[in-house]
């Protein structure tokens, strides 16, 4: 067990855990922040997808020791950015004015990857949306929906 | 204006009465202004306001937010939208101050009418709350209005509502005014509901009201967007230890022994001990992640004897022998020996052999559930399907009178009707590790994936061989057709309702039913036997039937040189159609004309076409595909759908959508294989769902209907598989009658 200072949306939290623990675990058992999801636990499915300094990140994959003071972004602290951050916002409105979501278990992943790409590319194209979402899964199959959604982000932000 | 309801909205077809929904009024509007409604937890969002309960789903807040109260759990299907736009729509309510919640575990309030318990399953959710909701909204407005014209000193009939607004004269309120006195009042014994023409939300398309945002929008949007949504898996409590279990490495077999002394040296590791029937090691830990390290350092012990220790190859093999000995007729028994003799002697003969393989459902969700224990008894914490089996299945196991135990249902990440086991599954593996711990202590029981995939409850493998016999003019003159794969219901508490004669209704739906004139179609059937557990799999028989039947329609059509649209309309327009015929003839024209069949198709693309009735909702698809070599891409799916009055239509299009892709992921690449009885697939790699770049365009066409509301679930899932079948037929000339489609030698991309 080491002790560990994590930044997490912007706060610093303590933890006493094994560093090899996966950040997912972390996250969702020590810290208690569950918009976070466990789908697979290989880094297959993306539902635990999670920003590291800014960048899309599989918490399942990630020991906690090796986060280091990179800061760490979820769903959580996306969502609660809403008004600073346009990306963010501009994501999470679209997939709320598109319907996207059915069951819900892999929309934070799917947000996040989303968010992700839009930092880095503001006006993606199909084949970018492809390269930066097939790696999250939805048994739902909401696809379509995604697709719209980033597009109409894009769409906003543009404007 | 109000009216009776007519044939139309009395359901005939469902079983649902009036009586069902005043039954219900009458024992909890007896108890109208009971404050918080009964159960715990329930309307514990809003805990500032007072609710006042209308009727056992319909609560209303000091502050007129409107509660339905949802006895259908969430996976995704859109219940909690559907049911609130049943209430808001009589309620005249703002869809603003609409929100839901999920019911406790009631049979006597929460009976879903069409399966006799409650439950969520066979796409009933809106076919059997249609009436019942709307009676709910409409009674509540009722008692709403003679609340207001009390006050105003009015006749009730001066008062309309309209968004949640009162309005007599120049008189205005809300609901919020009213509250108090429209819950003190007596429910009216038969609530008047409005005609379809004066519908405001029932049947608005979101899609099209979503600039403004004015539509019955989703309201679970919010919560799955933000991550705050609860799923089960996010239930943490004081002291809660998690619980995962060590499996057997194959179907059958019994745990002998295990040593778990390299778990005992690991952090949080908490315990491990057998379960009471055998069939694995229950671990125990502080924290997820510590009981799956602990598992992994478990060695377990095992007897075979009873085990499943076949390979895949070896179980087609005695799914075709089973196929041949055709033991239960199903249809036109006492003729086979005639329709066998009519497909030999016939001028032409179709013979071809269908296989499908078990399929995992791997709902994104792992499955998990929380039990804890209370003053009287226990709280479960799960997706709840099906509460009716889930409380008594707990209760038996933990000693416990069925009023010991209350269910919180949460949101639920996906079913495709994993959830929903006839033997309540992983709720009894929780409630054995609940009582292992001591029953003092909260425990969270873990599937990961890997237990998931290789955990069994899979849609069974199936094979169907088929004869036809075809006449020198193209007519059908014999179909002998024979089917076996396991049984769900057999052994399950379904077994008095849905097997017949002996025969399983879902092993032959779709074949049985088809609503091609067939008068000369002979239908057998043999349950095949295994230990592999299986289980209703979105469309549950229709995953195998349709693709069976839409594939070999299409081979009549090529055998007869006819075209395969007009093929199907011949067989669904005999001189006299039945009215289901006539709708599946109405839905196959409005797919052939929004996909504009017939149209040339440019080189190296192809389109497929297939039309399938389940679950009382028609659907027509034509499936486009470009193909190069063996290399397939999915292009675009044009679908129509008649599911009688379309609620919310947006939903529906997104059920559609759903259901193809969920279609393609098992047509495609799906299958659980086994090894001398062991899973060959652990996990997403090897079992891999559809993803996004996958996934085609999809055109959805609602063709209006004012039948009563039918199901969407799961009906956009039997037409994908044949209707790509066919496109690559067209494409390639090669028919493919083994699923998934990569075993034939085809790869998407």
């Amino acid at each position: 067990m080491s002790r560990l200072t994590l930044s997490v949306n912007g706060k610093p939290q303590t933890v006493d855990v094994d560093p090899e623990t996966p950040l997912l675990w972390v996250l969702r058992d020590t810290l208690m922040m569950t918009g976070t999801k466990f789908g697979c636990g290989v880094a297959a499915c993306g539902a635990c997808t999670v920003h590291l300094d800014g960048v899309p990140a599989r918490a399942c994959q990630t020991p906690v020791g090796d986060v280091g003071t990179a800061a760490i972004t979820t769903i959580e602290g996306a969502a609660a950015s809403v008004r600073t951050d346009k990306v963010a916002a501009a994501v999470q409105s679209a997939w709320q004015d598109s319907d996207v979501v059915q069951c819900g278990y892999c929309q934070s992943g799917q947000i996040m990857a989303a968010i992700g790409l839009l930092r880095e590319t503001p006006k993606p194209t199909d084949a970018d949306i492809d390269a930066a979402l097939n790696g999250n899964l939805c048994r739902c199959a909401t696809y379509v929906r995604i697709r719209a959604a980033v597009h109409l982000a894009a769409t906003r932000l543009e404007a | 204006m109000t009216h009776q309801p007519t044939d139309t909205e009395t359901l005939s077809a469902t079983g649902l009465s009036r009586r069902g929904f005043l039954k219900g009024a009458a024992t909890a509007g007896a108890a109208a202004l009971t404050l918080g409604i009964t159960a715990r937890g329930v309307l514990a969002a809003a805990p500032a306001v007072r609710d006042a309960a209308f009727n056992p789903f319909v609560s209303i807040g000091s502050d007129g937010t409107v509660t339905v109260i949802a006895k259908h759990f969430e996976m995704g299907q859109g219940t909690t939208t559907g049911l609130t736009t049943l209430v808001a729509e009589e309620l005249d309510a703002d869809w603003a101050q609409m929100k839901s919640a999920f019911a406790p575990a009631d049979n006597s309030r929460y009976a879903n009418s069409l399966l006799g318990a409650q439950g969520t399953g066979g796409s009933t959710a809106i076919a059997n709350s249609y009436l019942q909701y709307r009676q709910a909204g409409a009674a509540a407005r009722d008692m709403l209005v003679r609340a207001a014209a009390a006050r105003w000193k009015v006749r009730p009939e001066a008062i309309t509502i309209r968004d949640g607004i009162l309005t007599a004269g120049k008189k205005r309120g809300t609901f919020a005014d009213f509250v108090k006195d429209a819950a003190a009042l007596t429910p009216p014994q038969t609530p008047a509901l409005k005609t379809p023409d004066q519908f405001r939300l029932i049947g608005v398309d979101h899609a099209a009201a979503r600039k403004g945002h004015t539509g019955p929008g989703r309201k679970d949007g919010t919560g799955k967007t933000d991550g705050s949504a609860r799923f089960a898996m996010d239930v943490h409590l004081p002291g809660m230890v998690y619980a995962v279990l060590v499996r057997p490495p194959q179907f059958g077999a019994t745990l002998t022994g295990f040593d778990d002394s390299a778990a005992k040296a690991l952090s949080g590791f908490v315990a491990a001990h057998a379960l009471p029937n055998k069939a694995g090691v229950a671990v125990f830990a502080r924290s997820t992640w510590q009981a799956f390290k602990a598992r992994d350092a478990i060695t377990a012990q095992w007897d075979l004897s009873k085990a499943e220790g076949r390979s895949s190859a070896d179980i087609t093999e005695a799914l075709r022998q089973a196929a041949a000995r055709a033991e239960l007729p199903v249809q036109n028994g006492p003729r086979r020996a005639d329709i066998t003799a009519a497909v030999s002697g016939a001028a032409r003969k179709i013979e071809a052999e269908f296989s499908v393989p078990f399929l995992a459902h791997a709902p994104m969700e792992p499955l998990n559930c929380v039990i804890e224990p209370t003053a009287t008894g226990v709280r479960v914490h799960d997706g709840c399907q099906f509460p009716a089996i889930t409380l008594p299945t707990v209760a038996a196991i933990l000693g416990l009178k069925p009023e010991q135990v209350e269910i919180t249902t949460l949101f639920a990440g996906g079913s495709f009707g994993r959830r929903a086991t006839p033997t309540s599954d992983y709720h009894a593996e929780a409630a054995m590790a609940f009582a292992l711990m001591g029953g003092k202590t909260p425990v969270k029981l873990v599937w990961s994936r890997e237990d998931d995939i290789k955990g069994g409850y899979y849609r069974s493998a199936a094979l169907h061989s088929a004869s036809i016999g075809l006449t020198a003019d193209g007519s059908i003159a014999g179909w002998d057709h024979r089917i076996a794969t396991k049984s769900i219901l057999k052994g399950s508490p379904f077994e008095a309702v849905m097997v017949h004669n002996g025969i399983d209704e879902t092993s032959v739906e779709g074949v049985k039913g088809s609503l091609y004139t067939l008068p000369d179609m002979a239908i057998a059937l043999t349950d095949f036997v295994t230990p592999v557990p299986v289980l209703w799999w979105r469309s549950v028989g229709h995953t195998h039937t349709a693709f069976v039947m839409e594939s070999l329609i299409d081979m009549v059509a090529a055998a007869t040189g006819k075209d395969p649209v007009e093929t199907r309309l011949a067989l669904l327009t005999p001189a006299a159609p039945t009215p289901q015929q006539a709708r599946m003839a109405a839905v196959v024209r409005a797919a052939r004309d929004l996909a504009g069949w017939g149209q040339p198709v440019a080189a190296g693309k192809a389109r497929g076409f297939a039309s399938h009735l389940s679950f009382n909702t028609y659907v027509a698809m034509v499936v486009d595909i470009t193909v190069d070599g063996t290399k397939v891409h999915v292009d675009h799916v044009h679908a129509a759908v008649d599911c009688g009055v379309a609620v919310n239509p947006d939903v529906i299009r997104a059920q559609i959508e759903g259901g193809v892709g969920y279609a393609l992921s098992a047509a495609l690449r799906g299958e659980i294989t086994l090894d001398k009885g062991q899973v060959a697939q652990s996990n997403f790699p090897d079992y891999e769902p559809l993803r996004l770049s996958e996934m085609p365009e999809i055109s959805v066409r609602i063709v209006a209907s004012a039948e009563a509301p039918s199901g969407i679930g799961e009906p956009g899932v039997p037409p994908v598989a044949p209707a790509l079948a066919n496109a690559l037929f067209a494409a390639t000339g090669k028919r493919v009658t083994t699923l998934p489609f990569s075993a034939a030698g085809f790869s998407f991309v």
